[in-house]
């Protein structure tokens, strides 16, 4: 079972200014690569950014690494545009595994604007459910699925969410976060109801600052860049085979740098 | 009356083929005979139209007869005196569209070399730091406080510049290292990236702060920095959004804009891929789109990154190419191929998602474009595909949108440059300076810090009333 992970980070310049939907971009260690990572709370006053992140490959490992009093190399941020907050009405906020910690700070945004918030947050399993409760505190309505029916309701995220569509409560709004398979299933769930869905893309990246064009993304046929006119965009405009495919750009180095780091014993020194 | 010598000193160079293989510098620099006996070569005419050639106002003559004259400490502190980043200029700036092309021996086609002689005298100082007593000479601390946006050639010479004045300077660089292009643009085989850093070092030691991870426009807004305690903000955050050509297939997998490509090389040191994290593709058939010194950096790149074979693809003819003629003969050198004349239609992929091939037009020069150079049109029927595996976008970048959108008051025009004064870099928002690629576009080194310089001696006089 990969392992889920939160930091809280001391940043006070990027606590002072961070958003909801908004993220960070981090680098560990003086060879590291960049990489972007969801920032899913932030406090003004003490501050500090919470990441959440799932070990994948040879950063996330070596982040995982950290103990408490050890330093990030690099901790850029806020970068992107934060999520649209406005009183819609009634706003339907879905996770997809760990992304819960992403909706987080977008479904309080949503509620203290005074939208009816409903949210589902669905996992593969009972072990990857993470902030359940911390979810169930911003939302007026929660349903839990799991892939396998290991905990709450078996299922995937795009049942009750078709449920809801099809119930008699309006609904404004949708905002789908989670890995981009999920994005692109809620995007086709909830087309045929018309509904304005919101996603928060996860091209690769590596400044993050719209300097590059690597995490270019096309939307309504238009080229936009994630890190500067998104992470949000219109999930029924999103060429979603695109994204999916540019994500693999690297599959072939990712395995070799991770059979690299576990040749080193995962240690993170070096 | 001296003797006029005509005979120029060469150059010495890394072998065009070993050198396609590593990333060392291609240029190797004068040893001590060499820089004797080019400096020697230079007249002392009266006139010294060099100098007026310089965007920096070096005294050249100056610090060439100390070179003859065997005092290499005297040298140094002409050539610092006017240009703190001379290890850089040494190696990048286009001295044979300026300093040279006016030289009083340049009529006789034999210009002394300037550039080359500036490098020899940087290059000494470094390796004999004791000796060189190069210790800038500071005027008594004011209590004005300068921001600085941007860690590039621009705000690097203007922070040593307010710095020498007495004034407190913070620089605020978005990435995580200083430099700007120097780093991450600028591949190690033309400019070591240990001379970047021993550079900005210099201007570090002159009490000039330095804050990395700070992305202005996002982490602090230019008002901020202006209530929060400087009286002044230079802003130089360069021209870093890149252009693509918007055809069908731009964005396959395996096609880099070369910010990215080189960002990934240069700076992330993906050449060094795993001990580096960062990776890049190495392609065994890579085009490169676009003439300027951007498109020869990344073909050379690709090339050490073990290519079979690289092109140049460009929409013009040679003589129309931008990039300084020494860096177009050394792509060559190295085995770069040119395609001239010609012009991508669209990318072609495979299944994976990953470019394999590209179609391009045939191009014929017509009348002249708002440039002066003769427009590129393409000829019907021309098309013709050549199989690719990478390819790298080269043609110029745009100031990034994030600095311009989040400051009340500053006018910028409809490429998204801020509209600056020429000569003093005063923007429209009160308190607010530019220079470098945000005022003019995407230029050179040396004329970024010909911006950064002058901006400096106009805040200096707003600061003192």
């Amino acid at each position: 079972m990969p392992n889920i992970h939160l930091f809280k980070v001391a940043a006070p310049d990027v606590a002072r200014k961070a958003q909801a939907g908004q993220f960070v971009v981090i680098r560990v260690d003086e060879k590291g690569e960049r990489i972007p990572l969801t920032i899913a709370d932030w406090d003004r006053e003490e501050g500090s950014i919470t990441i959440v992140f799932m070990e994948v490959g040879t950063t996330t490992h070596r982040l995982a690494t950290l103990k408490a009093g050890d330093s990030i190399a690099d901790f850029i941020g806020p970068l992107g545009l934060p999520t649209h907050i406005e009183k819609f009405g009634t706003v339907v906020c879905v996770a997809g595994g760990f992304a819960v910690a992403t909706i987080m700070p977008i479904a309080r945004a949503m509620r203290e604007a005074g939208n009816r918030v409903i949210s589902i947050m669905g996992a593969r399993n009972k072990d990857l459910i993470f902030w359940e409760d911390e979810l169930r505190s911003v939302s007026d309505q929660m349903i839990v699925t799991t892939d396998d029916g290991s905990y709450a309701r078996k299922g995937l995220v795009t049942e009750p969410l078709k449920e809801l569509l099809e119930g008699s409560e309006k609904i404004d709004r949708v905002i789908a976060i989670g890995p981009s398979i999920m994005m692109k299933f809620c995007a086709k769930t909830t087309q045929p109801f018309g509904v304005k869905t919101i996603v928060s893309l996860n091209p690769i990246m590596v400044d993050g600052t719209g300097m590059c064009g690597c995490c270019r993304v096309s939307v309504g046929g238009v080229t936009k860049f994630a890190c500067v006119d998104g992470p949000d965009f219109d999930a029924h405009q999103v060429d979603w085979d695109l994204l999916l495919a540019r994500q693999r750009t690297y599959l072939n180095e990712e395995k070799r740098s991770f059979e690299q780091w576990q040749c080193q014993g995962g240690n993170c020194s070096r | 009356m001296p003797k006029i010598n005509l005979n120029r000193v060469p150059m010495p160079r890394q072998d065009p083929k070993a050198r396609g293989h590593n990333f060392n510098e291609v240029a190797l620099g004068y040893n001590d005979e060499q820089a004797q006996a080019e400096a020697s070569r230079c007249i002392q005419c009266p006139k010294h139209p060099c100098i007026g050639g310089c965007p920096v106002g070096i005294d050249i003559p100056g610090f060439i007869k100390a070179i003859g004259d065997g005092d290499m400490p005297e040298a140094v502190r002409i050539l610092k005196d006017k240009n703190s980043l001379p290890g850089i200029c040494g190696r990048v700036c286009p001295q044979e569209t300026q300093c040279e092309a006016v030289c009083t021996l340049a009529k006789k086609k034999a210009p002394i070399a300037i550039g080359r002689l500036e490098r020899y005298v940087a290059d000494w100082e470094r390796a004999n730091v004791e000796l060189a007593d190069s210790a800038a000479v500071k005027s008594a601390p004011t209590a004005k406080r300068v921001a600085v946006v941007g860690s590039g050639p621009a705000s690097l010479t203007a922070a040593a510049d307010l710095a020498k004045l007495g004034h407190s300077v913070d620089i605020f660089e978005a990435l995580h290292v200083a430099g700007g292009v120097l780093m991450y643009g600028i591949p190690e085989f033309r400019l070591p990236k240990e001379i970047v850093q021993n550079e900005a070092g210099y201007v570090g030691s002159l009490g000039v702060k330095l804050n990395l991870d700070m992305v202005v426009g996002k982490t602090k807004t230019i008002d901020e920095l202006l209530n929060s305690g400087y009286q002044a903000v230079f802003l130089a955050p360069g021209a870093g959004a890149p252009m693509f050509l918007d055809i069908p297939g731009e964005n396959l997998n395996g096609i880099y804009s070369a910010n990215e490509f080189l960002t990934r090389v240069n700076l992330m040191k993906a050449y060094r891929f795993p001990e580096y994290d960062t990776p890049v593709k190495v392609g065994k058939r890579v085009a490169v789109i676009g003439g300027g010194n951007v498109a020869m950096d990344s073909a050379r790149c690709a090339l050490r990154l073990g290519a079979d074979e690289v092109f140049i693809i460009y929409r013009r003819s040679e003589v129309e190419m931008p990039a300084r003629r020494e860096e177009v003969e050394n792509a060559r050198d190295e085995g770069i191929q040119f395609k001239l004349l010609t012009n991508p239609k669209r990318f072609i992929g495979g299944e994976d998602g990953r470019v394999k091939a590209m179609e391009l037009y045939e191009m014929e020069l017509g009348e002249p474009d708002e440039s002066g150079r003769r427009r590129p049109v393409t000829k019907p029927g021309t098309e013709h595909t050549i199989d690719v595996d990478v390819v790298i976008v080269a043609l110029g970048t745009r100031p990034n949108p994030i600095i311009p959108s989040t400051t009340g008051g500053l006018e910028t025009t409809k490429w998204g440059t801020v509209v600056t004064d020429e000569v003093t870099g005063r923007t429209s928002k009160s308190g607010v300076w530019c220079g470098g690629d945000m005022a003019t576009g995407a230029a050179t080194v040396i004329s970024a810090m010909g911006a950064g310089k002058r901006a400096a001696a106009d805040i200096d006089k707003y600061l003192k009333g």
